[in-house]
């Protein structure tokens, strides 16, 4: 019965996830990724995506506190970025990055600044959200990990 | 068939199915090794997951070097390259160039950039496909169709020859190097005439035995480095060898790897024509037939491409004095593209486009009465927009009615008809040669176009022969007008130019004779004469290429003589054609004795039918050729091969037709364009 709640707890924080808009399909092919060869795999790639995006985000901090900003710079490190956020399904952080891109190419520097901070905020959110997933996850079990959310 | 071996043996399995009949095993695709190259470690990861869960092999590698050198230490390890485009020690589009060069794999370029120009870059860098990240897994699934398509090209490549039994050991002799040989299909043709020229020395030597020569980045660098110094037509592989001075390196292992760089960089611009080419059927997207033909039409409109270019080239050389063309031709590919944009957008398809989609429909369907009126249409236009077309229009056009002409020898039996066409065409032009300059040119360049035609329809009988005295009055006012074409030129040319025109004379006029046979042509005197001045003309052509390298007059020569023969050749003998196609002198003898045979109007058509599928073959073959050769210009050829390599070429059937109808159309080319 106590796994039944927590299964349907999961069920609701993972669908929460989608409907703030955190997450998009991309996710969905992780998880559906994930079998008995790998039954973390989902989580493995997020705790390896946070670890290396970390190193990005401070190679972007460092360069947007030079001033005039290298927008071509700027535009490079954030499209790795995307790329990795993309992969993982973060569909809000990856929106942020799609605007300072945009950002970058039209020289706006208030607006990268201000779109990074976004960014930033909605990859720590998503973290932390993440993490208590996982979390919640790993005591559910690996049933039911795999089904769409409505 | 070796399915029991499981995951590791599926690429051989594939390879060997592909040769015989392109069946696939119930496994296939599972097994197909993939290297993902990405420097993003989540990306990596996940791919890595879900090309596993594809059951491919998977080998992931997050710097582009460290998969260049895997793919190096293992020639055949893998089947297909998945790459990013961003990565920090190399570009993708490099990692690709590289692949292209060296092992020919079909690769896969990814990344989260969907902007239409990184995509296109992909695309024309030679990439199978562009995904864009995140990667979906339905997509990995069916990344294995890009594999059997590269084998499954080889292989119909192979099996189109199939008629050549000579030719099939040497296919699976070398089934291993062949393997690599797969490449889109536009650029199929010249890679195997490539391979035919290459063969022999690879069968037996560098594949098998030699230590492969590894063409690192900086090797390839200097190699590139040398062949920019002495521009790409310049470059061969002695000279680079020279300037690049790297002990070890044999002039073959320059040689091979410049056949290869040359593949490259026409791929690049054959797949950026097919763009054009792909805008051209935007822009009239009515044109059905248009699109579905696309692939032999945008072979067409490659000659087309290669005709347009011709314009900045023969100036270029003119300019430079006869002799020093250096200068010009390493930047030609690209202007290339523009040149080829300006027409297809400038013209109204209705002028050109259609011409030369009738021309395509002429080539295609084996209804060789069809195309007759089709034929005519272009030009008749040409009648009408005459004064008001741009030049560079009428290049086009008279490169694409000669070009024309080679397909067209198939057409023998409705040339007469055409030929007709071509006198009215031409008798109104005629006075106007003391026309301003404009003028003459168009009637210049379109003599030019008729020649291939009259090649063909040749109403020149031994006896019409004689009235050559008008026709070279003819021939002054072009030259005369033609002011920039230096003197020199014409003294150079003028001796193996006229050497050629009595083999060729004689040619047409057995055709013809046949011809005439078969069908009545009552106005065929006027037509006579056109021919003569044509045939003049085409003498005169062959000077504007003997000045580039007048010593290559002779191989030259024997080119453009031989390949009309040996193309009728094959019309009449289609199943026969590689063993004949030896010899081309035989040829020549032959090739009127089956015209006569064939007298009959009802055999003549079904020889042409017979021949249209090797026919469309071959000419997309030349055109397929016709356009790199052409931006690299004729001499690469001569300087090349050799006459013996040429002569090799010829033996080597349609390849060898296919260079020779390159030299012969190109000849009509640059004529046309001195007056510009």
């Amino acid at each position: 019965m106590d796994r039944n709640n927590s299964r349907r707890q999961l069920a609701a924080m993972k669908q929460s996830l989608f409907d703030q808009g955190h997450l998009d399909e991309q996710f969905i092919q992780l998880e559906e990724l994930q079998d008995d060869a790998n039954p973390n795999f989902v989580e493995e790639i997020v705790t390896l995506y946070y670890r290396d995006s970390s190193r990005l985000i401070t190679n972007l901090e460092q360069t947007l506190e030079r001033n005039p900003l290298d927008f071509n710079k700027l535009d490079t490190i954030m499209h790795q970025f995307k790329g990795s956020s993309s992969s993982i399904g973060a569909k809000k952080v990856k929106a942020e990055c799609t605007l300072f891109r945009e950002y970058c190419r039209t020289g706006h520097a208030e607006g990268c600044r201000k779109s990074f901070q976004q960014m930033k905020k909605e990859y720590v959110a998503l973290k932390k959200k993440l993490e208590n997933y996982f979390q919640l996850a790993r005591q559910t079990g690996p049933l039911d990990r795999a089904c769409r959310p409505k | 068939m070796n399915l029991s071996n499981g995951k590791g043996s599926i690429s051989p399995v594939i390879s060997t199915m592909t040769m015989k009949s392109g069946e696939t095993s119930d496994q296939f695709p599972a097994g197909l090794r993939v290297l993902v190259v990405d420097d993003d470690p989540t990306c990596l990861m996940i791919l890595e997951k879900m090309l596993r869960t594809c059951l491919y092999e998977v080998t992931k590698c997050n710097r582009a070097e460290t998969a260049l050198s895997l793919l190096r230490e293992n020639k055949n390890g893998f089947d297909i390259v998945i790459s990013d485009v961003h990565m920090p020690d190399m570009d993708g589009f490099k990692l690709l160039e590289h692949i292209g060069l060296e092992m020919d794999l079909p690769v896969i370029m990814m990344s989260a950039d969907d902007g239409k120009s990184v995509v296109l870059k992909g695309v024309t860098h030679g990439a199978c496909d562009y995904l864009i990240k995140p990667v979906r897994i339905e997509a990995l699934k069916n990344i294995w169709q890009h594999v059997v398509r590269k084998k499954k090209n080889e292989w119909t490549e192979q099996s189109g020859s199939a008629d050549e039994a000579d030719r099939h050991p040497k296919a699976s002799d070398d089934a291993d190097y062949s393997s690599s040989a797969n490449e889109g299909t536009w650029r199929n043709s010249r890679k195997r005439r490539d391979e035919e020229e290459e063969a022999d020395d690879r069968d037996d030597s560098s594949t098998l035995k030699k230590p492969r020569v590894v063409w690192s980045v900086e090797l390839h660098q200097q190699f590139v480095a040398a062949v920019d110094q002495l521009g790409i037509d310049k470059a061969v592989p002695k000279k680079i060898l020279e300037l690049m001075n790297v002990p070890g390196l044999t002039r073959e292992n320059v040689a091979s790897h410049l056949q290869k760089y040359r593949l490259y960089l026409r791929r690049l611009s054959g797949v950026s024509q097919h763009q054009n080419n792909l805008n051209n059927s935007f822009l009239s997207p009515q044109e059905a037939s248009f699109g579905t033909i696309s692939s032999i039409s945008g072979l067409d409109l490659q000659t087309l491409a290669a005709a347009g270019q011709l314009p900045a080239q023969s100036l270029a050389t003119l300019q430079a004095a006869g002799l020093g063309r250096s200068t010009a031709r390493p930047g030609l590919p690209m202007p290339l593209g523009d040149q080829r944009n300006l027409f297809s957008f400038e013209n109204p398809r209705l002028r050109f486009g259609e011409g030369q989609q009738q021309h395509l429909s002429n080539n295609k369907p084996t209804n060789l009465l069809h195309g007759v009126p089709t034929n005519m249409e272009p030009k008749q236009l040409t009648n009408l927009h005459q004064s008001a077309q741009s030049l560079g229009n009428l290049n086009l056009r008279v490169a694409g009615s000669s070009s024309q002409g080679n397909p067209l020898l198939m057409q023998m039996a409705q040339s007469q008809p055409r030929g007709q066409m071509l006198s009215e065409n031409t008798s109104p032009r005629v006075p106007r040669l003391p026309n301003p300059l404009g003028q003459p040119n168009v009637s210049n360049g379109f003599s030019d176009g008729l020649l291939g035609r009259n090649g063909i329809t040749g109403g020149s009988r031994p006896p019409a022969y004689n009235p050559l005295a008008p026709s070279s009055s003819f021939l002054s006012f072009p030259m005369n007008q033609s002011t920039e074409m230096s003197a020199t030129n014409f003294p150079l040319g003028s001796t193996p130019g006229i050497s050629s025109i009595p083999t060729k004379a004689s040619f047409h006029a057995e055709i013809t004779s046949g011809m005439k046979g078969s069908a009545g042509f009552p106005s065929y005197d006027i037509f006579n004469e056109l021919h003569h001045q044509k045939s003049r003309d085409w003498g005169m052509t062959n000077t504007s290429l003997t000045y580039d390298s007048s010593q290559h007059a002779n191989p030259l020569h024997n080119n453009i003589d031989v390949s009309p023969s040996v193309l009728v050749h094959q019309g009449y003998f289609s199943t026969q054609q590689t063993g004949q196609s030896r010899d081309a002198a035989p040829l020549i003898g032959k090739s009127p004795f089956s015209l006569g045979e064939s007298s009959e109007h009802g055999n003549l058509q079904n020889g042409g039918q017979h021949l249209n599928p090797l026919l469309v073959e071959s000419s997309i073959r030349i055109k397929a050729e016709r356009f790199p050769d052409a931006s690299s210009q004729t001499n690469l050829f001569p300087e090349h091969y050799g006459q013996e390599d040429l002569m090799s070429a010829l033996l080597k059937q349609q390849e060898g037709i296919g260079q020779a109808e390159n030299e012969f159309d190109f000849d009509g080319y640059s004529l046309d364009n001195i007056p510009v």
